[in-house]
């Protein structure tokens, strides 16, 4: 197909004006975290870091920022282990109901986060579980396990079976080539469905709304709540600006662990191909 | 101490040797493996999430009135069609609609560029400046947008003397911000797939550019584009917080389902909430009929 030079120069320019727009947002709050007035005011008139020092004196964001931190590192670890259970199944098996299970795993962020929020939180009312950190690590875990089974599932896909056959050759029993081959080849990308599963946990609102109860406070919640509050603006831009910050951290180490190519979304979001087919038939 | 340094090694062994039997009885037996695989997920998510749905599904026809005393009534389903709840749900489909279109829109020539003008170097580049906004917090970009759209003094309105304000129309735009890299990213997927000989072919047949985009490009794209539409669409369909934030006085089934949900009328707010559920599966049959599955 031949594309014409103003074509090419049309398409460059629209594609840099698009990505621009993704990040004037998240530029405005990072400069308005530094401005020195006490309202929200455009362009600021002069800048200081103030709000940045009074910030970690302050007990309201750095409590909810330690309490956002346990959920995602315990949900992770819970959605690991699940994650992983469920990904070495569908690749490596070929059973009665294995698409379900995909289905599964992916359908508790397919559907709108409203509806899992509020069908977590009519389990446990009617399950009579009180609300706090258990029922948040329970409801994020669930919409976690889908980055992990997502992230191992591709890796194994690439790897061919027939290592872990050469191990049992070999002499290895089932524990030992999981640990001496499989664990390692599956490594990074447990690593990076890992980091995914936490930055989903850290920022997840929805859900975390409707099955945090009254005695627990994420920092997505400290945000949400004290944004309305017109005395701390200023704390709120900060806070925002610090976690927009953060949240290039797991990106750019995810993007280091995958392979490139779309890494993070196609992991966070990729439902299992159904028209694969498992490389190795293992009941006769 | 004598004693557990000479019992320690043949009860070490002892262990191995059981771990050893435990580990080829698992080889032996592929399906207890399966089975030993699969009971921990899937208790996990039958009992959490679909025992989550069906207590949703059970609520919404509990009278609304009492939570803990049994009964059954089908009110809460008949109050769902009445009111100004079917304007709701209908605003609120034509909303994921719009954020769908206007992603599309913006998506197809950026995913175009990146797969098939960028240089190797500037594609990965880009691919990483798409997702990085993805994972800043949610929370964070929607109040960002608030600071850009007050019509009090924001930063729109400081800079261009204009600005949408709250309302309808700042909810579209901020959606479809919000989502644009879940459309980009399943679409430049789809394009880097898609041979370049084929484009070639075309041109070789006198197919112009313009031709070629609509003739072999967009058919042959179409299971990415949808895959896309499926985030956009279903992210849109159930958000409230955007509408809190940046909404004004609009009403979309997110808000009414949470402030049912406040205001404890609980069997109301489950039923109102299947209907996002029956526009998704409905949304996902159709979807998978394109075999948009594949491209997710």
């Amino acid at each position: 197909m031949h594309i014409s030079k103003t074509a090419r120069w049309a398409l460059r320019t629209f594609t840099a004006f698009v990505l621009a727009a993704l990040y004037v947002p998240l530029l405005v709050i990072i400069v308005e975290s530094l401005n020195r007035s006490e309202s929200l005011s455009w362009p600021p008139k002069s800048f200081s870091l103030k709000w940045w020092h009074q910030v970690v004196h302050q007990a309201g964001p750095r409590n909810a920022l330690w309490t956002s931190v346990r959920i995602a590192l315990v949900a992770t670890a819970l959605a690991l282990v699940l994650g992983t259970l469920a990904s070495i199944a569908v690749q490596r098996y070929r059973f009665f109901g294995r698409e379900t299970v995909s289905f599964l795993v992916i359908l508790p962020i397919a559907l709108p986060g409203i509806v899992t929020a509020i069908a977590m939180r009519s389990a446990f009312d009617r399950a009579g579980v009180e609300l706090g950190f258990a029922t948040l690590v329970v409801a994020h875990a669930t919409f976690c396990i889908v980055v992990v089974f997502n992230n191992v599932i591709a890796r194994l896909r690439r790897l061919a079976p027939n290592l872990e056959e050469a191990s049992a050759d070999l002499g290895a029993d089932t524990l030992q080539t999981f640990r001496f081959v499989t664990f390692p080849l599956v490594r990074s990308a447990l690593l990076a469905g890992a980091l995914l599963a936490f930055a989903l946990s850290f920022d997840e609102i929805v859900v975390t709304s409707f099955t945090a109860g009254p005695s627990i406070e994420t920092l997505p919640q400290w945000i949400l709540n004290n944004i309305f509050r017109g005395k701390q603006v200023p704390i709120v831009n900060v806070v925002a600006a610090a976690v927009v910050l953060l949240s290039a951290v797991p990106v750019w180490l995810a993007q280091r662990f995958t392979d490139g190519g779309t890494g993070g979304v196609s992991a966070r979001w990729r439902l299992s191909r159904s028209g694969d087919t498992p490389s190795r038939v293992s009941a006769p | 101490m004598s004693l557990a340094s000479s019992t320690s090694p043949s009860l070490a062994k002892r262990r191995q040797s059981l771990v050893r039997r435990a580990s080829g009885a698992l080889h032996r037996r592929p399906r207890l493996r399966l089975g030993l695989l699969l009971t921990g997920p899937l208790l996990w998510l039958v009992v959490a999430y679909i025992g989550s749905l069906v207590a949703l599904l059970v609520t919404s026809f509990r009278p609304s009135d009492s939570q803990t005393v049994g009964g059954f009534t089908a009110q809460n389903v008949i109050d769902v069609t009445k009111h100004a709840y079917p304007a709701v749900a209908r605003r609120t489909v034509g909303v994921a609609a719009a954020v769908t279109l206007i992603d599309l829109v913006l998506a197809l020539p950026v995913a175009f560029y990146m797969a098939k003008l960028a240089t190797r170097r500037v594609r990965r580049l880009l691919v990483v400046a798409v997702l990085m906004p993805l994972w800043a917090s949610y929370v964070v970009k929607g109040y960002a947008w608030r600071t850009l759209l007050d019509p009090a003094g924001g930063v729109l309105r400081k800079t261009f003397k204009a600005t949408p304000g709250y309302g309808l129309s700042a909810t579209v735009i901020v959606l479809a911000y919000l989502w644009l890299p879940y459309m980009i990213l399943p679409i430049y997927a789809g394009l880097e797939r898609l041979p370049d000989s084929l484009l070639e072919a075309s041109a070789d047949l006198g197919g112009r550019a313009g031709v070629t985009v609509r003739a072999v490009v967009l058919p042959l794209l179409l299971p990415a584009i949808v895959a896309g539409s499926i985030f956009t669409f279903s992210l849109s369909l159930g958000d409230y917080i955007t509408v809190g934030l940046v909404g004004g006085k609009t009403q979309m089934i997110g808000n009414v389902i949470s402030r049912n949900f406040g205001a404890n009328n609980v069997s109301f707010a489950a039923a109102f909430a299947t209907v996002p559920v029956v526009i998704m599966v409905v949304y996902l049959l159709a979807a998978r009929r394109t075999g948009a599955f594949e491209n997710l």
